[in-house]
């Protein structure tokens, strides 16, 4: 399997068990992370942790990539994720890239969006990738990392955790074709998907609310000329009283969503003869003719917004849909997934390196808990519109598309989804609030905004300059810039790693920051804000730092 | 926030024409056009803690369905 491998050949691809010296060990070996699961997820956080210096033991309990499609539209967040973790580019050269929508009642086009208005971004709003390419580039970047030890067909059974505290060790029993063994581990990161089995070990359940209604999920593999664009259409005269989505992936293979309705039989929907006059009473709708075209795939599936109430129990951390699930209107699932391994990685990491206490690892569960209930709230609303479940509800989600045809404010009412963009992280405990005053969207707990910058003369964009793995202090370039250089390195002192970034003070990238000579910027190694000033002093920097990294001060 | 004192123009000419704008409309329909009328006039307000006084308002005297 290599970067060049077609969709096929991956999802066929099927990677080997092989027997581990643990499973002939005297005692059960230690290993400081074990990430279970190997999907998106899993493998984000694995390499994350590995490109930290830390040893990693993944276990999956299958030996294969995902099958079908599913997760689709990858988000610039997780583009700017994958590119820190050396995976971007191969995500982009395959991806479909997209920032354009359209929304359609019945007939008529209601409204087009675009979710990257602005230029000065490296990466587009959104690229569309079939999920089995991106866990193969994933996979094989983990390859490349010797930190990585990978196993297929290891199952976890059973986890034990001792008492908390600072020497405290999880214990697992891992299941294989050649019988069980057990391993101890420091912390363990469960990536193992919406039916978590390690969830239910530990007793604990996803909850939330399932929207009572049916959607047909199908790729058809077509070539049509169409833009690429997200198409929404609310009651269309190729679907009538029920909604469509399409999206265009690689391999001229397309997603359609079809709703069905509550009542709707999902082994009936399912089959090709169902399928084939929709595709093609849609595909007159929109280019005059039917085409000829190959089912790829294809699913019916009921949606629910969920999660964990604590994402972290013990020395046991969820990340992905074994912590969250949405329904995928605004394709809020794999991306925050991906963000919380983001934010989980460089928190473990420290803590690992006796550089932060464990309470750090407290704030991954606040933090993204947090997150999740802001991707939970534009689901299930963009969900509620697309599928009224009250009479009343119904009512005014027509009365706004009736509108949205003759008035602006109606067409930002309208909710085919509010597509993922990433949380900031308001009210975190790792903040440092502003003392001064700043405008824009650069406050304390958001994600750095990409912009086009110069370092060295050469033009190249703010995002791929940062550090890799560690602290960094934006520093906007004014009289001021040696003594804040030499100041930064006092402050850091003991504490971790803290590079410098020097920025002109003029620009697009400086207007994002609202920024002045001098003006200096703190971010975490997951690129979120966490202070910033007009003048900092090392007192300042050194308390932001600790508050970063909860230290107590 | 919310203005609850007397605040139409004309309030009789409002009434009545709200009711006339009623005019030959089943009751499905009424009902729809009430939802758009609440949507444009809800817009035009703009101002969130003034919307949410108003929805308070409307959910308070709801009329209790026992009653002599």
């Amino acid at each position: 399997m290599s970067y060049s491998s077609d969709g096929a050949a991956i999802q066929n691809h099927s990677f080997a068990y092989a027997r581990s010296p643990d499973q002939d060990a005297s005692s059960p070996p230690h290993h400081p992370v074990v990430v279970v699961g190997a999907g998106p997820v899993g493998l984000s956080l694995a390499i994350d942790l590995a490109q930290r210096g830390q040893r990693v033991l993944l276990l999956d309990n299958d030996h294969r990539l995902s099958s079908g499609s599913r997760a689709i539209c990858f988000a610039k967040r997780t583009l700017e994720i994958w590119d820190r973790l050396g995976v971007g580019d191969a995500m982009c050269a395959k991806g479909v890239e997209w920032n354009l929508g359209k929304v359609f009642f019945g007939d008529d086009l209601l409204y087009p969006f675009n979710l990257l208005p602005e230029t000065g971004h490296q990466r587009p709003a959104f690229i569309n990738l079939q999920q089995y390419y991106a866990e193969a580039y994933l996979a094989l970047r983990a390859a490349e990392l010797p930190l990585i030890e990978t196993r297929w067909k290891n199952s976890v059974m059973s986890l034990q955790q001792d008492e908390p505290g600072a020497e405290g060790k999880v214990r697992l029993e891992i299941d294989t074709p050649e019988g069980p063994y057990p391993i101890t581990a420091s912390h363990v990161a469960a990536c193992d998907g919406s039916r978590s089995p390690l969830r239910a070990m530990l007793g604990q359940e996803s909850t939330g609310r399932v929207f009572r209604d049916r959607f047909l999920i199908a790729d058809v593999r077509m070539q049509v000329e169409l833009p690429t664009e997200r198409w929404f259409w609310f009651d269309p005269p190729f679907h009538r009283n029920q909604s469509v989505l399409l999206h265009r992936q690689p391999d001229n293979v397309w997603r359609i969503d079809f709703q069905l309705g509550w009542d709707a039989d999902p082994e009936e929907e399912k089959k090709p003869e169902r399928i084939q006059p929709r595709v093609d009473a849609m595909m007159q709708q929109a280019l005059g003719h039917a085409v000829p075209f190959e089912l790829e795939w294809a699913s019916v599936y009921t949606f629910a917004c969920q999660r964990m109430q604590s994402f972290k129990h013990g020395r046991v951390c969820f990340a992905g849909d074994s912590a969250h699930g949405v329904s995928p209107f605004g394709a809020r699932g794999a991306n925050s997934g991906v963000q919380d391994a983001e934010n989980l990685a460089w928190k473990l990491d420290l803590v690992l390196r006796g550089a932060a206490p464990l309470a750090l690892l407290e704030t991954y569960a606040s933090e993204r808990e947090f997150a999740a209930d802001e991707n939970i709230l534009n689901s299930t609303r963009a969900t509620d519109f697309i599928t009224p479940k009250s009479e009343i509800s119904r009512l005014f989600r027509d009365a706004t598309l009736d509108l949205a045809r003759n008035h602006p404010f109606a067409r930002r009412l309208v909710n085919s989804g509010r597509l993922s963009v990433p949380a900031t992280l308001h009210g975190s405990s790792l903040n440092t609030a502003d003392r001064d005053t700043f405008q824009g969207q650069m406050v304390p707990g958001s994600p750095v905004a990409d912009g086009p910058v110069e370092v060295d003369g050469q033009p190249c964009w703010l995002l791929r300059q940062l550090p890799a793995n560690g602290f960094s202090a934006l520093i906007f370039d004014g009289p001021q810039t040696p003594a804040l250089l030499a100041m930064i390195e006092i402050a850091a002192e003991g504490l971790v790693p803290l590079k410098p970034l020097v920025l002109s003070a003029s620009g697009v990238a400086a207007e994002r920051f609202d920024a002045l000579p001098g003006t200096l910027y703190l971010l975490r190694p997951d690129q979120h804000v966490c202070a910033r000033w007009r003048q900092a002093s090392v007192v300042d920097v050194g308390a932001a730092l600790r508050r970063a990294l909860a230290v107590a001060a | 926030m919310l203005i609850t004192e007397p605040h139409l123009q004309a309030p009789d000419d409002f009434y009545e024409a709200l009711i006339d704008t009623h005019r030959d409309l089943d009751s499905a329909q009424s009902h729809a056009l009430n939802a758009r009328l609440v949507l444009l006039l809800a817009n035009h307000i703009g101002h969130q803690q003034v919307l949410l006084q108003a929805l308070q308002a409307a959910r308070a005297s709801t009329p209790r369905t026992t009653q002599v």
